[in-house]
């Protein structure tokens, strides 16, 4: 894909559109889970991950862990409209029968683990890319947590069996929106300094600012960061990110958004793009 | 049972290269053959369960059948949510292995008992569930779920269990095995219960009872032909096993439920209240009615339990 820096950024924000709607129709909940990654989300799939949605289960192809399960929608909206499956069915998000449930569950092309219990997502992709490293293949396992999910013990085990087995063919990315379920980050359990303590369980870290797009890009590209080191890239973002009603605001984990607020939404994000 | 094991799996390893062994720090004196002999698809994965079941579904997303070893309640209960959610639910090639199930750690106190396993795993969606009754059981069941996709959850007992199994069996997936016919009433044991059950059944044979004797070593699935079987034509049955509620005994007594077939039923089993003391397999067993003498005994009174109910039946 070769998506100028401009187009990224459209496409983040029409993803933030695609799921303002899902969430809307569906009465769902986590948009503000979903806005605060939409720009890492849009980078990953159009410029960063080899992936082919026409093959979605290519053995070479780079493997992508939503482990923020909650933040299905908007993933679900990338696959979509980056081609694993018709637009249209992102109406039926949520829906009786519907493949796309609130959390993301595999069978869905393109997914590759359900997640919604947090905590599980590094430690699978430790796996694949350890079996990666051990097949010597050549394609990187990326895995999305949230910063709320780092209090997880089962994610700490897994930031310790990384660097022990060299697995430079990972990337964490931590969508660091300082708000968690029930309260600040700092509040509840405070990760800081969540880089330093990365390095000190001998990771490369790097820090971006998860809405700048060229950021994005270019760090991305960058992994390994290090040789023989997993890469973690903590995306300093804003949960709600792109409609300013929803912006750093904790409710917006939970609220799903009026006729109105939908319109209101739309027309930043139109703006914005 | 475990050297059985790792022998079995060393086998099938060197014909199949999908194999990988994955620890949880434990397995001194046992997993060496296995990592000298295959290092790449070996892993200590250090003491966090959790990572390391994670890591075994990550492997298997990748094509590997993965077998994950640690003692008791170790693989099984720390990282529960790991088998249910990435294991059982993705349908994956994991197989996770617990030595020294039931009482075998006995004087280590009951954070090593692994005794609510068989009712826990039960529970899982996709997951077959096989606690081998002697180390021949343990080889075959072995190699049972390495050819078979998906998950499976293997009960071991540890070292010096008895070999019941003089002779060759024949060991299928879902199957029991018949060990003696017989009319009066049926013995069915799961995991390392069947020396026992079998010295139980030599003791009700020389005080005149013509006894069944059945190996369950499969959990899930259950060989419900079988149990019916035996209700039909036995009229009295008792489940033996190393476990609380929620393993053989709930299982059989569903079956036989769904069945209809009225039976004198009495499942052996562990209590509701922890063993807290210290002693051997044998001694803790004992406790619970689960010495070779208690089942006799236990299958003496549900014998003339059932005659007299129906003797007044008939009358």
């Amino acid at each position: 894909m070769s998506q100028t820096i401009d187009e990224l950024r459209h496409l983040a924000n029409r993803l933030r559109a695609d799921a303002v709607h899902m969430v809307h129709r569906s009465r769902a909940s986590h948009l503000g889970s979903c806005l605060s990654m939409a720009d890492i989300v849009a980078c990953l799939y159009w410029n960063t991950l080899r992936v082919n949605p026409k093959q979605p289960d290519a053995h070479n192809r780079d493997r992508f862990i939503l482990s923020k399960g909650h933040a299905a929608a908007i993933i679900y909206a990338a696959l979509a409209e980056r081609g694993f499956f018709p637009v249209s069915e992102l109406e039926t998000y949520c829906e009786f029968g519907s493949r796309l449930t609130g959390h993301i569950t595999s069978g869905v092309p393109g997914v590759e683990l359900s997640s919604g219990s947090l905590g599980h997502g590094l430690p699978v992709g430790c796996g694949i890319a350890l079996a990666g490293k051990r097949e010597e293949s050549s394609f990187r396992t990326v895995v999305l947590c949230s910063d709320g999910e780092l209090d997880e013990g089962s994610n700490w085990e897994a930031v310790l069996f990384a660097p022990q087995h060299e697995l430079d063919n990972l990337l964490l990315i931590v969508d660091y929106n300082k708000v968690q379920s029930f309260g600040r980050v700092k509040e509840v359990l405070d990760l800081d300094p969540l880089a330093d303590k990365f390095r000190a369980f001998r990771w490369a870290a790097r820090e971006v600012d998860g809405h700048n797009m060229q950021q994005l890009v270019d760090t991305f590209a960058a992994i390994p960061f290090e040789p023989n080191k997993p890469s973690v890239v903590i995306a300093h973002t804003i949960k709600g990110k792109g409609v300013s009603f929803m912006e750093d605001d904790l409710a917006w984990h939970y609220k799903s958004p009026t006729a109105e607020q939908v319109e209101c939404a739309l027309q930043e994000l139109e703006g914005v793009a | 049972m475990r050297t059985a094991f790792i022998e079995e799996l060393i086998r099938l390893a060197e014909e199949d290269e999908r194999i990988w062994l994955v620890c949880g720090d434990l397995g001194y004196s046992v997993l060496e053959t296995f990592s000298n002999r295959f290092p790449r698809r070996y892993l200590n994965a250090g003491v966090a369960e959790q990572n390391m079941t994670g890591v075994a579904a990550g492997l298997a997303l990748m094509g590997k059948t993965v077998f994950t070893y640690s003692i008791a309640n170790f693989p099984v209960m720390r990282c529960l949510e790991q088998i249910r959610n990435d294991v059982c639910y993705h349908n994956l090639n994991v197989k996770v292995v617990a030595v020294g199930g039931g009482l075998a750690y006995g004087s280590h106190g009951y954070t090593h008992h692994g005794v609510e396993d068989l009712a826990v795993m039960s529970a899982m969606p996709n997951i077959s569930v096989v606690a081998p009754g002697d180390p021949v059981e343990a080889r075959a069941v072995t190699r049972i779920v390495a050819s078979r996709p998906g998950p499976a959850y293997i009960r071991l007992g540890k070292a010096g269990e008895p070999v019941v199994h003089s002779k060759e069996i024949d060991v299928r997936y879902g199957k029991a095995i018949i060990l003696r016919e017989g009319n009066d009433l049926t013995l069915i044991s799961i995991g390392g219960m069947l020396a026992n059950t079998v010295c139980a059944a030599d003791k009700l044979a020389e005080a005149g009872y013509s006894v069944r004797v059945v190996s369950m070593p499969f959990a899930v699935p259950l060989d419900d032909a079988v149990i019916q079987a035996a209700a039909v034509e036995t009229g009295v049955i008792l489940t033996v096993e190393e476990h609380g509620f929620g393993g053989l005994g709930t299982a059989v007594g569903e079956s036989i439920a769904r069945s209809g077939h009225a039976v004198t039923f009495v499942p052996l089993r562990l209590g509701r209240t922890p063993i807290k003391t210290s002693g051997t397999q044998e001694q803790l067993r004992a406790l619970y009615g689960l010495s070779t003498e208690a089942i006799v005994s236990s299958a003496e009174n549900a014998y003339l339990h059932c005659a007299s109910t129906s003797q007044r039946s008939e009358k």
